[in-house]
């Protein structure tokens, strides 16, 4: 590697990592950090299967290039929830059946939960603003349906670390 | 990777029955390397079912996981005739290795053509009913008492006459010892208790969680990165590699040179991807530097009027026929090349020793890609370990071929450790096995009362059979390329004649989530539309006119049409489209509403899709499958084209190569004809009803009918 030390603070713990800085928080996070819930799809942010909170907002970490990062504090779906503690959005994506292949389901998650963050309450045009993943297998409806299920028990979300 | 659904390292125990009867005793597998004994015994009872002292219940899996259910559904299967309690039920792949080095005791691996209910169910029910009397015969045996006096459910044995109980759990290990029985009886299907119930899927949990359960999670110690680029015209070749653009890049640690495609292995996958991007490579691009969409198309219209056409099926007359109607009809159709695009990109990954090759790969059909990792390594098949993975997506793309197989293990062979080999979006794009390129000329005579009395058709395209076994091509017809026109056409009509002209170009093809339904679906139920138009016909009540000694066919349609409200008033605007197309053993009808502002933006608001699959197995994947076709099809609808120029593919990524998006989902309803005494598949045989019903609703929206695909090629603004 050879790339100059950086600290990163990702699901509130620090690593020291020496990266070049044009490595993309989303290898980072894969191939260095073994976090391997972010998922690479495009490498464009064209299909938002890396999303990952930044300081709170979805972010596709597959065009961030980790010398942007600073010291912004970076979620992943790993910081999300745990198993025993599903996040609202997780709990709702297994109680309206959202995933099949599932790989694209932990950026639609992360992505919804920023969106629920910012907006309590979508409406569908809201969601059709914010919720640009690709899904391959067509989970659109389920997700849709999820999102409002999710927001209508007063999801506050969970602060990102 | 503890989540990851079992990687299938431990030891198999002694008294091992295979589902067919025969006794395995005494087997013990291999371990891999790093496996890791299991220190607990597992009751083995048959190779399908292993049961845990805490009455846990692991069913096996022998097919691939993609999307499609089947991980929750086959041992849906298992668990009826064991009579275990479901929620004690945890799914894991059986594996090819254990498979080949077990006599094929889990049967074909292959995952595909939507066979994997129909192909398993009477195995697995077996299993399931072998194993619970041999639970059975256990407790009998421990009670002194005829086994015939116990029964099992819900994990529990029961002897009758004196009331006591067991559990699964307590007499499994004693179960594991005894002989599985010659024969046994399988239930009626209306004595089924969870067949035929929804059922949440058992991999929900790990993919909301984000656990690393796909192959391009894997993560070894030691583990290096490959990024590849491949001759961007396909059957080019590598000619020479200019590696001085690398100097001074760090942590690089091999270039690879394959026949058609240059690796760069190195410390990172970025570090290897800008290596790759960076290297100088001169390619021998042979005589296909030529060839584009143009020149194919052009090669297919011909074939529309070629005298080299073999004949598929062939009713009555047709020539005379034609002469005699009262009116005729004739139209061309075609349509372009398509990628599987699957979410996760081709990838593997692969580690050579001199002892054994271990590959963990998305594969379809997990014998083959064994088969191609000896082959590449150049061992026997018994060195190779494959550790099947969950896929993100399939739909095909990684069944038959899997050259991503191959470039692993001929890159790990290279160097010491194991290597992880991920293509990008672009090389994913541009080097698939493509939906092939197809042409249809549609001729139709109808009678005075607009009765279709003669029906020809000529088919011009690309044969994936002769690419994948040449020698079926002996013997003729490619009978695949007319999936769905053959005997398969549900459609009466006395004079009926199709054809087919091959055309193969240097693009490779290879089976696309309905294969050659995908394109002949929409050339039959678009030009059905038309013959309807012709005959001043409603579409819906000509289809039923031509069914009428179809009573399946015609239940679907009818059932698509009533839940549609088919003839009922639509808001202004909103225009229905109807089709029907048999595949995979299964029929299905779908009504699409669409509407097409003066812009000419289609949008499709509501699909109602019926579907006669037979025996359902977990109704809740029926419509998650029709869900997820529906989308399949209409983004293939909508946008879907690959095009060729000077050789190579000119998409690339998501921007180009688009995907239907949360924002224009239309409302999808999903109605499942009650049927029995029949087993279909369900994965695909919604795709192709789809583009057909979405034109004829463009077609009743603004009169114009829709020929070719994808939609994004036409001018439907208002006049």
């Amino acid at each position: 590697m050879g790339g100059k030390v950086t600290r990163l603070t990702v699901n509130g713990q620090a690593h020291d990592i020496e990266v070049d800085s044009d490595m993309p928080l989303l290898w980072v996070l894969r191939d260095m950090l073994g976090l391997m819930g972010t998922k690479f799809g495009c490498g464009i942010a064209q299909c938002g299967a890396c999303t990952v909170h930044v300081d709170g907002a979805p972010v596709r970490s597959c065009a961030l290039p980790i010398g942007a990062v600073g010291d912004k504090q970076i979620t992943t779906i790993e910081g999300l929830g745990s198993d025993d503690a599903l996040h609202p959005v997780q709990r709702a994506w297994v109680e309206h059946d959202v995933p099949q292949c599932g790989y694209c389901q932990s950026g639609m998650i992360m992505a919804v939960a920023a969106l629920l963050q910012e907006n309590p309450s979508p409406t569908d045009a809201d969601i059709n603003a914010a919720i640009t993943n690709i899904c391959r297998c067509g989970s659109y409806q389920r997700i849709r349906a999820a999102i409002h299920a999710a927001a209508s028990q007063r999801v506050s979300g969970i602060k990102s670390p | 990777m503890s989540r990851v659904p079992h990687l299938s390292r431990r030891t198999f125990l002694a008294s091992a029955a295979a589902a067919g009867g025969a006794l395995a005793l005494g087997f013990d597998i291999s371990l891999a390397p790093r496996a890791v004994r299991a220190s607990e015994s597992r009751a083995e009872i048959t190779v399908w079912i292993v049961i845990e002292p805490d009455d846990g219940v692991i069913i096996r899996v022998a097919k691939s996981e993609m999307g499609q259910g089947i991980f929750t559904a086959l041992p849906m299967l298992v668990a009826e005739e064991l009579e275990c309690d479901w929620s004690k039920v945890k799914a894991e792949f059986a594996s090819p290795h254990e498979n080949r080095s077990r006599n094929r005791a889990w049967g074909n691996m292959s995952t595909g053509a939507s066979r994997s209910i129909t192909a398993s169910q009477h195995d697995l029910r077996r299993a399931g009913a072998t194993a619970r009397e041999m639970l059975i015969a256990a407790a009998a045996a421990c009670w002194e008492v005829p086994a015939g006096e116990c029964t099992a459910a819900n994990s529990v044995i029961t002897h009758g006459p004196s009331g006591r109980t067991t559990t699964f759990g307590r007499v499994a290990a004693q179960a594991a010892e005894i002989p599985p029985p010659a024969q046994v009886q399988l239930k009626d299907p209306k004595d089924w208790k969870l067949i035929g119930t929804r059922q949440r899927r058992l991999d929900v949990p790990d993919k909301v969680t984000g656990k690393p359960i796909y192959a391009i999670d894997v993560h070894l110690p030691g583990m290096l990165y490959a990024a590849i680029v491949q001759c961007p015209v396909f059957k080019g070749t590598v000619r020479s590699i200019d590696e001085t653009p690398l100097a001074g890049m760090k942590g690089i640690r091999r270039v690879v040179r394959l026949p058609d495609a240059v690796a760069v292995v190195a410390d990172t996958w970025w570090g290897a991807k800008k290596a790759a991007e960076t290297l100088q490579v001169t390619w021998d691009f042979a005589d296909y530097a030529g060839v584009s969409s143009q020149t194919i198309r052009a090669e297919l219209r011909a074939g529309l009027s070629a005298g080299d056409a073999r004949i598929g099926r062939n009713d009555g007359d047709v020539d005379r026929a034609l002469a005699q109607a009262a009116k005729r009809i004739e139209a061309d159709y075609e349509v372009p090349f398509l990628g599987h695009a699957t979410m996760e990109p081709q990838n593997c990954t692969a580690h050579v020793t001199p002892d054994q090759v271990e590959i963990w790969v998305p594969t379809q059909d997990g014998e083959t890609a064994l088969a191609i990792a000896a082959d590449a390594a150049g061992v026997p098949a018994g060195k190779v370990v494959v550790h099947k993975m969950m896929l993100g997506c399939g739909f095909g793309r990684r069944g038959i071929f899997q050259d991503f197989v191959r470039q692993a293990v001929l890159i790990a062979k290279e160097v010491s450790g194991p290597v992880k080999l991920v293509w990008t979006r672009e090389e994913d794009t541009r080097h698939g096995f493509y939906r092939p390129v197809a042409s249809a000329r549609m001729t139709a005579g109808l009678d005075a009362d607009g009765i279709p009395i003669a029906w020809k058709i000529r088919t011009s395209g690309q044969s994936i059979i002769a690419a994948v076994s040449p020698r079926v091509m002996q013997f003729g017809v490619d009978r695949n390329f007319l999936q769905g026109l053959l005997e398969d056409m549900p459609y009466q009509v006395p004079n009926y004649r199709v054809d087919f002209a091959m055309r193969n170009t240097h693009v490779p093809v290879g089976v696309w989530r309905s294969v050659n339904h995908s394109q002949n679906a929409f050339f039959k139920e678009s030009f059905v539309d038309e013959m309807a138009h012709a005959a001043a016909a409603d579409p819906y009540l000509f289809r039923r006119t031509l069914l009428a000694s179809k009573p399946k066919e015609l239940a679907v349609l009818d059932a698509a049409a009533a839940h549609a409200e088919w003839g009922s008033p639509l808001p202004p605007g909103l225009f229905r489209g109807i089709a029907l197309h048999d595949s995979q053993s299964s029929i299905c009808a779908q009504v699409v509403e669409a509407s097409v502002d003066r812009d000419g933006e289609v949008r499709v608001h509501r699909v109602v899709s019926a579907i006669d699959a037979g025996h359902v197995v977990n109704p809740l994947s029926v419509e998650l499958q029709t869900e997820s076709a529906i989308v399949f099809g209409l983004t293939a609808a909508l946008y879907g084209e690959i095009t060729i120029k000077h050789g190579q593919v000119e998409q690339s990524n998501f921007h180009d190569y688009p995907m239907l998006r949360l924002a224009d989902m239309p409302r999808v309803e999903t109605v499942i004809v009650p049927s029995e005494g029949s087993w279909g598949g369900a994965g695909e045989t919604p795709v192709p009803p789809l583009a057909p019903a979405l034109c004829n609703a463009i077609f009743a929206a603004t009169g114009k009918r829709i020929r070719s695909l994808p939609l994004k090629n036409h001018d439907l603004r208002s006049a």
